[in-house]
């Protein structure tokens, strides 16, 4: 007899994926991307500006670099805040010392709080992307849709009020999402997310309002977690990002371009004793033959998306 | 709940009876891919929990997605640079969802094992009944999409019952017959391959699989750095190889798509297997062919010697 055992139905055992979101495709497969100048590797550097309210109340799970004492947890609220006092100025300096333009994803409550930083973000001209209300709005399926709905509006508004930019880029906070989330971002005028970290590359996204672009940032490579939550040494986290950027040069002499995207938190990397292994770590990447700096938006649209 | 489920019995390291490898190699080296799916939605257990966020995790179910559109071929690519047959740990369900990296394995002649049907369900909870119907589930993707019999099992995410490895080695025999070479991977109590104790009296080896070298458990668990794991690895291979003068050890690197295959970490990995391929006498085997040779030559000198230790006499 056949066990009715939910644990043992698999109403999503069929050729593809078990979900709708995409299509199945190995990278290996796909046709190759060429980028501007025969150049190989795309590298893409995104700067997350963020406003972590001491009053966290969402604890459905741990939120990187999120309140962790009990309250008030000034210790953690202060030290992120250093990240758009400090911090930020001295990962500027680094990427304009090798001609890196980033994107630069924001909680919206950093362009209402500190209008003076979102201000010399625009004058620089870097592009800028949704990353949420703040860390504590996050996108999950544990909360209501027309909550979900008011977050994802609400920062799109005050963002592109903010800079006077059209903001086509979406970060959620701690790279959440619900099962809705993709669907009210394309409702939301937004083109192109960088929560999923499946690839390698960008890819096409279904949703109920049309395509959407996921253009993966890498986790791994993150700096929070190879230093925060792996505990690594930032000379082993310059050596990590040295090792993919060497083999994602060698396979795309025979594969296509490649992206290697970083992610950064001034909070993190902008401390004194880190900001040496930043520059470190974009020194040698730029002084590779065939590496090509970009934004989101300029990499989509030469990956032909 | 018992103190021990007496499956296998005590058998000191020194003094055993010489294990002799194919052509005098001195470490049998095998590589053993998890090739897994995880599941988007999967019902929840109530033992255990698949996801850390609520569904859909996407951080979890992203990297393990990552493993199967680019890591796979990645590692495929990197083992053939050293002609090594992969044993793979096989997601039953991979065959459905994507049978195009059943067939990459299939050309390489590689071997698949059972690792359960997704790596999102567990034995937990499960009575006999279903836990052998998710074996023969495995069992018969593996004869009729990976075109073999399946003598080796990995339970699924290392969830176990009481009855687990009584339940394979009799799921396989009612399906294949006694003679098949049956072997586990759910065992790390031994860096040789041991008789194992099943309640049919089944013949079944474990096949040291080592945890200790398993990407996922040094990367995720321990946290280690890349290099540091190549450098585990290669001083793993150090003392198996000096041992294996005496008497043949057994070396396995349990891998996944999503850790070893990542651009950060494959540098590693590969200096790694560089540095183990440049001996002589290592036999690149896989979980089967090691089972079958020490089945076939040394199972009886090692009862023997099992039970001489037990009875004093060793």
């Amino acid at each position: 007899m056949v066990s009715q055992n939910p644990l043992l139905q698999y109403p999503h055992r069929h050729y593809g994926m078990d979900h709708k979101r995409y299509a199945w495709e190995m990278l290996h497969q796909r046709p190759r991307v060429q980028w501007p100048d025969g150049k190989k590797l795309a590298l893409w550097v995104n700067i997350s500006l963020q406003f972590f309210p001491l009053a966290q109340t969402d604890k459905t799970f741990p939120v990187p670099g999120g309140m962790r004492m009990p309250y008030p947890d000034l210790r953690h609220f202060s030290l992120r805040d250093y990240g758009n006092r400090v911090g930020i100025f001295r990962v500027l300096k680094v990427l304009d010392r090798y001609g890196i333009r980033p994107t630069v994803a924001m909680s919206a409550d950093v362009a209402t709080r500190y209008p003076t930083l979102c201000r010399r973000i625009v004058e620089r001209g870097d592009e800028v992307i949704a990353h949420g209300v703040n860390m504590d709005c996050l996108h999950h399926s544990g909360i209501d849709a027309e909550l979900e709905l008011a977050r994802v509006q609400s920062t799109c508004q005050v963002l592109r009020q903010a800079t006077g930019q059209a903001v086509s880029g979406w970060l959620s906070p701690g790279k959440s999402q619900s099962f809705i989330t993709p669907d009210l971002l394309t409702q939301n005028g937004i083109r192109y997310m960088c929560d999923w970290v499946n690839d390698d590359m960008p890819y096409v996204v279904d949703t109920k309002n049309g395509q959407l672009v996921a253009l993966p940032l890498s986790t791994e490579l993150e700096d929070t977690f190879v230093l925060l939550n792996n505990q690594h040494s930032e000379q082993s986290y310059v050596e990590q990002v040295q090792d993919a950027c060497g083999f994602l040069l060698r396979e795309a002499e025979t594969a296509g371009g490649r992206l290697l995207a970083l992610s950064i938190h001034p909070w993190l990397m902008g401390q004194p004793h880190r900001i040496g292994k930043l520059d470190q770590m974009l020194a040698h990447i730029t002084g590779q033959q065939g590496v090509w700096s970009a934004p989101a938006s300029e990499i989509i649209a030469h990956a032909g998306m | 709940m018992k103190a021990d489920l007496q499956l296998y019995d005590y058998w000191s390291y020194e003094n055993r009876p010489r294990i002799r490898w194919p052509n005098g190699a001195k470490v049998a080296l095998w590589v053993a891919p998890n090739f897994e799916f995880y599941e988007f939605d999967p019902p929840r257990n109530s033992q255990r929990t698949p996801w850390k966020r609520p569904n859909p995790d996407i951080a979890g179910y992203g990297i393990r997605d990552y493993g199967n559109r680019v890591g796979a071929q990645r590692q495929m690519e990197l083992l053939d640079k050293f002609g090594i047959r992969a044993s793979v740990s096989l997601s039953a369900a991979l065959c459905d969802h994507h049978p195009e990296i059943i067939e990459m394995c299939r050309e390489r002649d590689y071997e698949f094992f059972s690792h359960g049907v997704y790596n999102t369900r567990y034995n937990y909870s499960l009575s006999q009944a279903e836990e052998r119907q998710m074996l023969k589930d495995s069992l018969e993707a593996i004869r009729h999409q990976g075109g073999q019999v399946c003598s080796g099992y990995l339970a699924p995410a290392l969830s176990h019952s009481e009855h687990t490895l009584d339940l394979f080695a009799e799921v396989s025999t009612e399906m294949f017959g006694p003679e098949v070479p049956l072997y586990s991977c759910d065992l790390f109590h031994d860096d040789q391959p041991t008789p194992l104790k099943t309640r049919s009296g089944r013949k079944m080896v474990s096949i040291p699989y080592s945890l200790e070298l398993n990407d996922t458990i040094a990367y995720v668990v321990n946290k280690v750095e890349p290099r540091r794991y190549g450098q585990i690895i290669r001083d793993a291979f150090d003392v198996l190889y000096a041992e294996g003068a005496e008497s043949g050890t057994v070396m396995c690197i349990p891998t996944h798509n999503y850790q070893v295959s990542c651009p950060h970490r494959i540098a590693a990995f590969e200096e790694a297997l560089n540095y183990i391929i440049g001996h002589e006498g290592v036999w690149l085997a896989t979980g089967r062919e090691i089972a079958q040779h020490f089945i076939s030559h040394h199972y009886d000198e090692a009862q023997a010697s099992i039970q001489a230790g037990l009875a004093g006499v060793a």
